[in-house]
């Protein structure tokens, strides 16, 4: 009894050992991404093609830009997906970045109540939309959760000349929450808001685009991974992993083609 | 935490009114479950009919609802494509009111029910032998189970001023209209303030304490009369 005990526990011993060498080969890769990233399934579409090919495996989070760097902060990931460029800078200039490679980009929609009370449409810039939308006192609800879709449009704001304050101003509604929260709200209160395409091609309510497609809503994003001289525990070569995989032609490729088949349309495009 | 401290002290009101509106909220939340849940829970305690055992099974189901069902189903009714979207209600403060009458008065009434059931015997038996009408007796009994049903009515409150995912969905969390404690707590933890979130959370749990201190220390002059 005493020596068949042994056997197993060594069974299970050598089980557990080999189980540890495994994963010290290919440690599971943290990504902290974007909720609009995720939401729009960009990642759930990826992620089996990129762990099919390399053998690794992708842990991911999701939270606001602001959010989704702070565990790069705190060693809680190894690789960031992120879109917003002066926070990113910020944190790239407390040495907490390895590599950062510009990813794909796309483009920020202005959306809002199909007769438009404001009439944003036809707009040269987001900057007049936005003025627009003001001079009109109309309802615009801001996410306030410093992501990247937010610092964008509090920059859209500046280039304006505005700064509406939700303390004053009631047409001006700060929810701070993601932007599928944005967009059901804006559509329940028939309000305008800006938000990733990607995002809002997957959850439309009664919204529609007003203005796509002007130089000022540009959005790009960016990869980052996070340096071992912060957190020696970093899966640095994991990160390293997918930001050489995301660079094939492969995975271009399913980048280009993602959203196709359902939006007749690309939702993200490769960086040149 | 100083930061915290500013805003709870400084001369921006919003912090402050977070907090009242969470209060607010909580109080009238808690109030409304109350008047539903003390008499239906004294009044099922006390009685007994055909089918009160499922009744009572269905209610503790009840007490265990998820907030983001609740969440949920209160979004579609109020939603302006859902069945009462003509009254606005959805992203104001009735619309957290009513997600949480919903989520509180089934605990208030499943709490009452059990404790009156534990002496409905005696309850039943006295007022037989003194005669008294069934009406008489329900009075009766709510006034003198003051005490006992204050701290079933605090548990509501517990549940209602800590409750985070039926607020968020159904106030919308907006800025100077529907924010409270636990939605900016998330708010600030979404977007990677832990230090704030957790010193909102330390406000929170100081404001539960003060309430709870204050209404247990008027239990013994209840008591006493």
């Amino acid at each position: 009894m005493r020596k068949l005990f042994l056997f197993l526990l060594m069974g299970v011993l050598l089980i557990a050992a080999s189980g540890c060498q495994a994963q010290e080969v290919k440690k599971p890769i943290r990504m902290s991404t974007t909720t609009s990233v995720n939401d729009s399934g960009l990642m759930a579409y990826l992620q089996p093609e990129f762990e099919k090919e390399t053998g690794y495996k992708l842990e991911i989070t999701s939270a606001g830009t602001g959010a989704a760097i702070k565990k790069g902060e705190t060693g809680d990931a190894d690789i960031l997906l992120v879109h917003a460029k002066s926070s990113e800078e910020a944190f790239i200039a407390q040495g907490f970045e390895e590599v950062r490679v510009p990813f794909m980009y796309n483009f920020f929609v202005i959306v809002g109540p199909a007769d438009d009370p404001a009439g944003v449409k036809g707009s040269a810039t987001a900057a007049d939309a936005f003025k627009a939308i003001a001079a009109k006192g109309a309802t615009f609800v801001t996410r306030g959760d410093k992501s990247g879709t937010n610092t964008a449009e509090l920059k859209i704001w500046k280039d304006a000349g505005l700064a509406p304050d939700p303390a004053t101003d009631t047409w001006y509604k700060n929810i701070g929450a993601g932007m599928g929260q944005a967009l059901n709200t804006a559509s329940e209160l028939q309000a305008y808001t800006i938000s990733d395409k990607a995002t809002y091609l997957a959850n439309k309510g009664n919204l529609e685009i007003l203005l796509e497609d002007v130089a000022d809503m540009k959005n790009t994003y960016s990869l980052i991974a996070i340096s071992t001289k912060r957190f020696a525990e970093t899966n640095i070569k994991g990160a390293e992993v997918f930001i050489d995989w995301i660079k094939t032609e492969k995975a271009r490729d399913l980048i280009a083609k993602f959203g196709v088949d359902k939006y007749s349309q690309a939702l993200f495009f490769n960086p040149d | 935490m100083q930061e915290v401290l500013y805003q709870l002290f400084g001369p921006n009101p919003e912090l402050r009114e977070i907090i009242g509106l969470t209060l607010v909220m909580s109080v009238l939340s808690t109030v409304i479950s109350a008047a539903i849940g003390i008499p239906l829970g004294t009044w099922l305690g006390l009685t007994a009919f055909k089918g009160k055992k499922t009744w009572l099974k269905v209610n503790s189901t009840l007490m265990g609802l998820p907030p983001v069902l609740v969440g949920l189903l209160v979004f579609l009714l109020l939603s302006h494509s859902g069945p009462l979207g003509k009254l606005s209600l959805l992203f104001s403060l009735p619309a957290m009111v009513i997600a949480q009458v919903i989520l509180i008065s089934p605990i208030i009434t499943g709490m009452t029910a059990n404790l009156i059931a534990l002496n409905a015997n005696a309850i039943n038996e006295t007022c037989l032998g003194l005669g008294i009408r069934p009406g008489k007796k329900l009075v009766l009994v709510l006034q003198d189970f003051k005490r006992d049903y204050l701290l079933n009515i605090l548990a509501g409150f517990g549940r209602s001023i800590a409750e985070v995912g039926a607020v968020q969905m159904v106030g919308g969390n907006i800025q100077y209209k529907t924010r409270v404690m636990t939605t900016a707590i998330m708010m600030e933890t979404n977007m990677g303030q832990f230090e704030k979130a957790l010193a909102l959370g330390l406000v929170l749990l100081v404001i539960a304490f003060v309430v709870n201190f204050a209404v247990q220390s008027i239990r013994p002059r209840i008591s006493n009369d």
